[in-house]
């Protein structure tokens, strides 16, 4: 019988030749990592664990970015745990502000994670490696914990369903985001509930790693275990510029088994937004209504990326942020950062009235650097919209693409590209 | 290993994807204290539940409970507002991990989670999964662990059964 890329890389790393769903194992890691919030728990519950020492030093990531640049005395004190934890451990991959990025845009862009890995991080957007063809999902503190202990982990082999995206969307403001708020909104935010979301087709194909890197992002969003791209010939192209290390590639058996095959056409697809309060919640910006907004952002590690400010400045190149309205620009890391002020994007996003900030989860999760008032409205291309996840419990998110939220910024309602070019 | 304990408490109901920032919102993830998280608890469904929940009180939720970030706040919150158990009618994943993993009992019971009335008296054995409604007069089978999650359960959380794996010589390090 034939397996599926998760099952092999789950097999592998399990040191066997085959794997089935729904069987407990236990696989080895490439790579464990955890941010500021989540860090400093998984070191507490580390030192409970009886080991001095965190299995391979260059295996273990911290990343302070949630609420760093530090918002405050008590997260500074959160970051502080994992600079010194980092210290003590002598870890390779600890970046401090001014050279750390969103987690899930810098270890792709870095090369610290390859495709063929088993990745496993106290953040549930962990998922996000699977658009480079690794097995990676999010857990809490205390399996982290374990994880950096003993480089191991144990895994349910979850049933994959395959989801085939054909055609080419005709309306070319159509993004990897679209495509898979379409999917949450047609299975709902529980799904893929254990499972993995296998992406495949045309339309997959010829994203980028980017796009495709949005869209593993948000697997999470309909409860699934991981999801996962294979890799080809742009994910090699990607690697080969970056990676750190060998990595494997891995594709799906043409007799693997999928508990469901789900297709769809993105022929006529149009820009999607997700409304108040569920992911799955969505319409085509079309049938949005009028919607007035009082914030855009754009940034995040589900559109932070390079493309996701392309897209953006596209749109806002020449004209201005609505007078209502504060857009935000946030790249995903450093690198991005610098390209878009080397690039003149920075420019454009300044000109236009949008504040540009350096790389930061902030706002997405009701952090800080644009948190909401009672009654406020965002749209943002971040991944979450949940009641009170950007601010004020009667705030209202709504998700969509760079290209969407730029328009809005613009028009001071959701709005589509067309609108404004 | 830790002793099963037959859990009675007085159901407190919500609805279903009750998401990670509804049980704790971001705003409070600056500290990690398990009585601030519980100050915070679920405090825009059940305001000010220190005040409210009685320990041992069980947390009785829809579909998808605790969907959304993997924050370990969560379960942590949950069990220190005073909640012996969580019963719903699904979990999301990672939500039901870091609850075995802490020592937060957690239960899949699809018909108690539709048909248990707010307020009713349970007593609820984690390890069987069998649920008794003593205002009704009602039992129900929740689903058991898988036995390998029973064993870290039993254990009293994934640490514990870890260092103990360790001590017996089960898990080396490999770096």
């Amino acid at each position: 019988m034939g397996m599926t890329i998760t099952e092999k890389i789950l097999a592998v790393h399990a040191g066997v030749k085959e794997v089935s769903p729904g069987e407990i194992i236990t696989v080895k890691l490439d790579l464990a990592l955890a941010n500021d919030i989540t860090g400093p728990v998984s070191i507490r519950e580390f030192s409970k664990i009886g080991v001095e020492r965190v299995f391979d030093k260059n295996k273990v990531v911290l990343i302070p970015d949630h609420f760093a640049p530090a918002k405050d005395i008590p997260s500074a004190q959160q970051c502080l745990e994992i600079k010194e934890f980092s210290q003590e451990q002598g870890l390779k991959h600890y970046y401090e502000v001014g050279r750390m990025g969103i987690e899930h845009c810098l270890l792709p862009e870095q090369g610290i994670v390859v495709p063929g890995d088993v990745v496993i991080g106290a953040d549930s957007h962990t998922c996000t490696y699977g658009g480079l063809g690794a097995f990676s999902t999010g857990v809490g503190s205390t399996d982290l914990a374990v994880g950096m202990a003993t480089g191991e982990i144990w895994i349910r082999v979850p049933v994959s369903l395959k989801f085939i995206l054909h055609g080419k969307p005709k309306n070319p403001w159509v993004s990897g985001k679209d495509y898979i708020l379409a999917i949450i909104g047609k299975i709902g935010v529980d799904g893929a509930q254990y499972k993995t979301i296998e992406l495949t087709g045309q339309a997959i194909e010829d994203l980028s790693v980017d796009g495709r890197l949005t869209m593993t992002n948000m697997a999470v969003e309909a409860g699934a275990k991981n999801g996962i791209i294979a890799a080809d010939d742009k994910t090699i192209q990607y690697t080969k510029a970056r990676a750190q290390r060998p990595w494997q590639v891995y594709r799906s058996d043409p007799d693997a088994r999928y508990e469901n095959i789900i297709e769809l056409d993105v022929t006529h697809l149009q820009p999607q937004i997700a409304f108040p309060h569920l992911p799955s919640n969505t319409k085509a910006v079309q049938e949005a209504g009028d919607v007035k907004i009082d914030q855009a952002v754009i940034g995040s590690c589900t559109n932070g990326r390079w493309e996701d400010m392309v897209m953006a400045a596209r749109i806002l190149k020449g004209r201005k942020v609505h007078p209502d309205v504060r857009a935000i620009v946030i790249p995903g890391t450093q690198e991005i950062y610098l390209r878009t002020v080397r690039e003149g994007l920075a420019e454009i996003f300044v000109e236009a009235g949008a504040v540009v900030s350096t790389p930061t989860c902030g706002p997405c999760l009701g952090g800080y650097m644009g948190i909401l008032a009672k009654g406020e409205k965002a749209i943002s291309t971040t991944n979450r919209n949940f009641v009170g996840r950007m601010g004020h419990p009667e705030s209202e998110v709504y998700l969509a693409s760079p290209a969407v939220a730029a328009a809005s910024a613009i028009l001071g309602r959701i709005a589509s590209p067309e609108e404004v070019l | 290993m830790m002793k099963n304990v037959i859990l009675h408490g007085k159901v407190w109901k919500v609805g279903s994807d009750i998401d990670t920032d509804v049980i704790i919102p971001a705003r409070y993830l600056n500290c990690s204290e398990p009585e601030f998280l519980a100050a915070h608890c679920l405090e825009d469904v059940i305001p000010q539940i220190l005040m409210k929940v009685k320990p041992g009180d069980i947390l009785v939720a829809g579909k998808n409970f605790g969907c959304g970030s993997s924050r370990e706040h969560a379960p942590v919150a949950v069990k220190h507002a005073g909640f012996s158990c969580v019963i719903a009618e699904s979990f999301a994943r990672i939500f039901y991990r870091n609850a075995i993993n802490i020592g937060l009992p957690i239960i899949v019971a699809p018909e108690v989670a539709r048909t248990i009335k707010e307020g009713s008296l349970l007593e609820v054995d984690p390890v069987t999964g069998m649920i008794r409604d003593l205002s009704e007069g009602k039992a129900y089978q929740g689903e058991q662990y898988p036995p390998f999650m029973l064993e870290i359960f039993s254990a009293g959380g994934l640490i514990a059964y870890t260092r103990e794996k360790i001590k017996r010589g089960g898990v080396k390090q490999l770096g």
